[in-house]
C-alpha cells in the first residue's frame, strides 16, 4: 500500500510463560488508515502479542518500535499515552451507566471534582457521530438498553476518544448476529478510512476480507504468512492458519512473502 | 473539545432522529405514561405508599395526624435516615455493612465519654460529635481497607464487626450503666426548637437549591447543543420540593416535643442537609461517578484507571460517619447512651430504608432519595402502628410485609423495563 514508515513495527518479539514458548520472534507491521487482521487458531498467540502491545504482558526479548521511534510499554497507562487503545473481547462497560458516563469513564471532564456533563455530552454525540453510528436514540441511555452491536460502538467511540492512533479490536464481531455484525464491520472500515490504524483479531474469515487490508497470521506463535487482501484468497489464509512454515527461522533472512 | 477529529469529507450523517416528546403539560403527562408502561416508576410508588400509609393512619388514630406528632416523626426518623443515607452507598458497590447499627452506638458513646463533666478529657459537645464521626469514619475506613485489599468479603468483615462494636459498647456499659448526655449541643442535634421565621427561611433555601442547580447546568451548556431541559417537569419538581419543605415547617411550627417551644426541630435539618451534600457528592461528582462505575462493573472501572479499592475503602468511611451521626441523634433523642442502644432494629431498619427506596443490593443501582423516602416511610408506619397500640410483633411483621411488597414491586418493574428495551 502505502510507503510511509509504519506507525507500529515488531521486531523479534518473544515471549515465553515458563517453559510455554508464547511468541518466537513474531513481526508485525501496522500502519496508520490500514486495518491489519490478526488470525490464527487458538493457541497460536494473538493474544498473548496484543497484550505486550497493550501493556499487559512486558516481551521477553524484541522491539517494539512506535512512529519510528523505539518504545518500552510496561503498564496499559504507558499505552494510552502513545495512544494505543484496546477494544476487548467483553467490551468493560458499565451496564448501569449511559453512553457518556461510560465514554468518559475515568478521565471525566471536570472542575475542582465537580463533573462538566455538558461538555462530555456534547463531545461524545460529535465522536459518535463522526463515527456515523446513527442507532443510538441518545446518548443519555443506560449501555444496559443497548443492543450488542451498538455496545461495540460504544467501546469503540471510548477508545478513539482520546486522539488514539492505534485501535485494537479484539474479536468484536464474536457475539453478534449478522446485521449487527455487518454494522460494526462498517464502523471498522470507517477507521481505517479516517487515518487511525486498526488491529483486528477475529476468527471469522469473511470479516477479515471484508475489513481488512492486511492480513497478518500467526501459528503456534511464530508468523507463517502476511498477505495483502486484494491479491490473496480465502484458502491461502486458511492453508497458513492451519498448516504455515514460519517465514523466518533463526539464521535465516527475512522472506516478505510466504510460500504461495 | 478534546476528540480528534476524525471526520472524513461528506462521513458526517444526519444527526438521529431523536423521539421527541411534546412539549408543554401534554408532554409530562405523555412521559408519566411512557414511563409507567416501561415500568420506570422512580420514586413514584413509594410516596404513594405514604400517602396511602398517612391516610389509613390520619381516619384510625386519634392522636397520629398531629403537629406533635408530626414533629415526633421527624426526629425519629432522623437517626434511622443518616444510617440509610451511608447503607446507599455501600449498597451502590454492591457491598453490605452490618457494622452500622452498633457503629452508631460507638459514635454515641465516644460523644457520651467526651462530654463527662468532671472527666480530664471534657470537652465541648461540637468538638466531642467532630471526634466521635471522625473516629467512626476511621473504624470504617478499617473496615473497608480489609475488604478492599485483602479481599475478605464484606459481609463477614462488618459482620465482625458487628460483633466487636457490640463488644466494646457492652465492655464499657455494663460496668457504668447509662452514661448522661448533659451537653446542650449534643442534645441539640435532636430537638434544638428553630424560630418560625428561621423554619420557613431554612424551606426558603432548600426550595431554592433545586432551581439553583438547574441554573447551574444551564450555564455550563451555554454554547452547546446537548438535550434540552423539559421546563414542565423541572416546574412541577420544583413547586413539588417547595410544598414539601414549606408544608414540613408549617405543620412543626404548630407542634413541640419535649421541649417548651413549636417550630422545626433541628434533626430534619440535619438528614436533609446530609442529604443535599451526599446526593451532590453522588451525582455531581468524579467520586460518585467512580461509584456507580465500580458497583456497576469493577473490572471495567479497574481498567479504566479508577482506583477501585480507594473508592471501596472512601465508602466505607462514608458508612462509618453517617452511622455516628445517626448514633448521635439517637442518643440526643433521650439525653444518654445505655445498654439498650441502639434502639431497636437499627441496622435492619436503615437497611430496609434503602432497600424500599429502590437501592439495588447487587450495587450500581439507586439513589440517595430512595433511604431518605424509604426511611420516612417506616418511621411513619411504625409511628403510626405505635399510637393504634400495635404490639411490636405485629409491627415487626408489617414492616417486613411492606419491605417484601416494595421490594417485589421493584423487580416486576424492572423486568417491565428490560422487555421494553430501557
Amino acid at each position: 500500500m502505502s510507503d510511509s514508515p509504519p506507525l507500529l513495527e515488531l521486531r523479534n518479539l518473544t515471549k515465553s510463560f515458563g517453559s510455554v514458548q508464547a511468541l518466537t520472534d513474531v513481526d508485525l507491521e501496522v500502519r496508520s488508515g490500514e486495518v491489519t487482521a490478526l488470525v490464527g487458531d487458538n493457541g497460536a498467540g494473538k493474544s498473548t502479542l496484543i497484550k505486550c502491545i497493550a501493556g499487559t504482558h512486558s516481551p521477553d526479548s524484541g522491539e517494539i518500535l512506535f512512529e519510528g521511534r523505539s518504545v518500552h510499554i510496561h503498564t496499559p497507562k504507558d499505552a494510552s499515552r502513545l495512544g494505543i487503545e484496546v477494544v476487548y473481547q467483553d467490551l468493560a462497560l458499565c451496564d448501569n451507566l449511559d453512553v457518556v458516563q461510560n465514554v468518559y469513564l475515568g478521565r471525566e471532564v471536570n472542575r475542582f471534582q465537580i463533573l462538566n456533563e455538558a461538555a462530555m455530552e456534547q463531545t461524545t454525540s460529535a465522536t459518535l457521530k463522526s463515527l456515523a453510528v446513527t442507532t443510538i436514540r441518545s446518548v443519555r441511555q443506560p449501555v444496559a438498553t443497548l443492543s450488542g452491536g451498538q455496545r461495540q460502538s460504544v467501546a469503540v467511540a471510548k477508545a478513539v476518544q482520546w486522539n488514539s492512533k492505534l485501535v485494537i479490536l479484539d474479536e468484536p464481531t464474536a457475539a453478534l448476529g449478522v446485521a449487527q455484525t455487518e454494522q460494526v464491520l462498517a464502523l471498522v472500515r470507517r477507521l481505517g478510512e479516517q487515518g487511525l490504524a486498526v488491529i483486528l483479531i477475529s476468527h471469522n474469515l469473511h470479516d477479515i476480507f471484508e475489513t481488512a487490508d492486511r492480513i497478518m497470521v500467526l501459528r503456534l506463535g511464530r508468523n507463517v504468512g502476511s498477505f495483502d487482501r486484494r491479491t490473496t484468497t480465502q484458502q491461502a489464509v486458511v492453508e497458513a492458519i492451519t498448516a504455515g512454515v514460519p517465514t523466518k527461522v533463526a539464521g535465516i533472512t527475512q522472506s516478505t512473502e510466504p510460500p504461495a | 473539545m478534546t476528540s480528534v477529529d476524525i471526520v472524513g469529507p461528506g462521513a458526517a450523517p444526519p444527526p438521529p432522529e431523536e423521539e421527541q416528546l411534546p412539549a408543554g403539560v401534554a408532554g409530562l403527562y405523555q412521559r408519566a405514561w411512557l414511563n409507567l408502561r416501561t415500568g420506570n416508576l422512580g420514586p413514584f410508588p413509594i410516596i404513594v405508599g405514604e400517602i396511602v400509609v398517612v391516610l389509613i393512619f390520619g381516619f384510625t388514630a386519634t392522636n397520629f395526624f398531629t403537629a406533635v406528632n408530626f414533629v415526633n416523626l421527624i426526629t425519629q426518623t432522623a437517626g434511622t435516615a443518616m444510617l440509610a443515607y451511608g447503607v446507599v452507598y455501600v449498597l451502590l458497590l454492591g457491598e453490605i455493612d452490618l457494622s452500622i447499627g452498633y457503629l452508631a452506638g460507638i459514635g454515641a458513646l465516644i460523644v457520651a465519654e467526651l462530654q463527662l463533666p468532671g472527666s480530664s478529657w471534657h470537652m465541648n459537645g461540637i468538638l466531642a460529635m467532630l471526634i466521635a464521626v471522625a473516629a467512626c469514619a476511621l473504624i470504617g475506613g478499617v473496615q473497608g481497607s480489609i475488604v478492599a485489599f485483602v479481599g475478605v468479603p464484606s459481609f463477614v468483615v462488618t459482620l465482625g464487626g458487628f460483633l466487636i462494636w457490640q463488644g466494646v459498647i457492652l465492655n464499657k456499659l455494663e460496668q457504668r450503666g447509662t452514661i448522661i448526655i448533659q451537653d446542650r449541643w449534643i442534645n441539640y442535634t435532636d430537638a434544638y426548637i428553630f424560630s418560625h421565621f428561621a423554619g420557613y427561611l431554612i424551606a426558603a433555601i432548600l426550595t431554592a437549591l433545586y432551581p439553583i442547580s438547574i441554573l447551574y447546568k444551564l450555564v455550563v451548556a451555554r454554547g452547546t447543543q446537548i438535550a434540552q431541559q423539559n421546563w414542565t417537569v423541572v416546574g412541577v419538581k420544583a413547586v413539588g420540593i417547595a410544598i414539601a419543605a414549606f408544608g414540613t415547617v408549617a405543620i412543626a411550627n404548630h407542634g413541640k416535643i419535649i421541649t417548651t417551644a413549636e417550630g422545626l426541630p433541628l434533626a430534619g435539618v440535619l438528614i436533609v442537609i446530609a442529604f443535599v451534600v451526599l446526593t451532590f457528592l453522588a451525582k455531581w461528582t468524579t467520586f460518585g461517578r467512580h461509584v456507580y462505575a465500580v458497583g456497576g462493573n469493577a473490572e471495567a472501572a479497574r481498567r479504566a484507571g479508577i482506583s477501585v479499592p480507594r473508592i471501596r475503602v472512601l465508602v466505607f468511611m462514608i458508612s462509618g460517619a453517617t452511622a455516628a451521626m445517626g448514633g448521635i441523634i439517637f442518643a440526643a433523642q433521650v439525653n444518654s447512651v445505655a445498654l439498650t442502644f441502639p434502639p431497636g432494629n437499627l441496622l435492619l431498619n436503615a437497611i430496609a430504608s434503602a432497600v424500599i427506596g429502590g437501592v439495588s443490593l447487587f450495587g450500581g443501582r439507586g439513589e440517595v432519595r430512595g433511604a431518605l423516602l424509604g426511611a420516612v416511610l417506616i418511621g411513619t408506619l411504625q409511628n403510626g402502628l405505635n399510637t393504634l397500640n400495635v404490639s411490636n410483633g405485629w409491627i415487626y411483621i408489617i414492616t417486613g410485609l411492606v419491605l417484601l411488597g416494595a421490594v417485589t414491586l421493584d423487580t416486576f418493574a424492572r423486568r417491565l423495563q428490560a422487555r421494553s428495551g430501557r
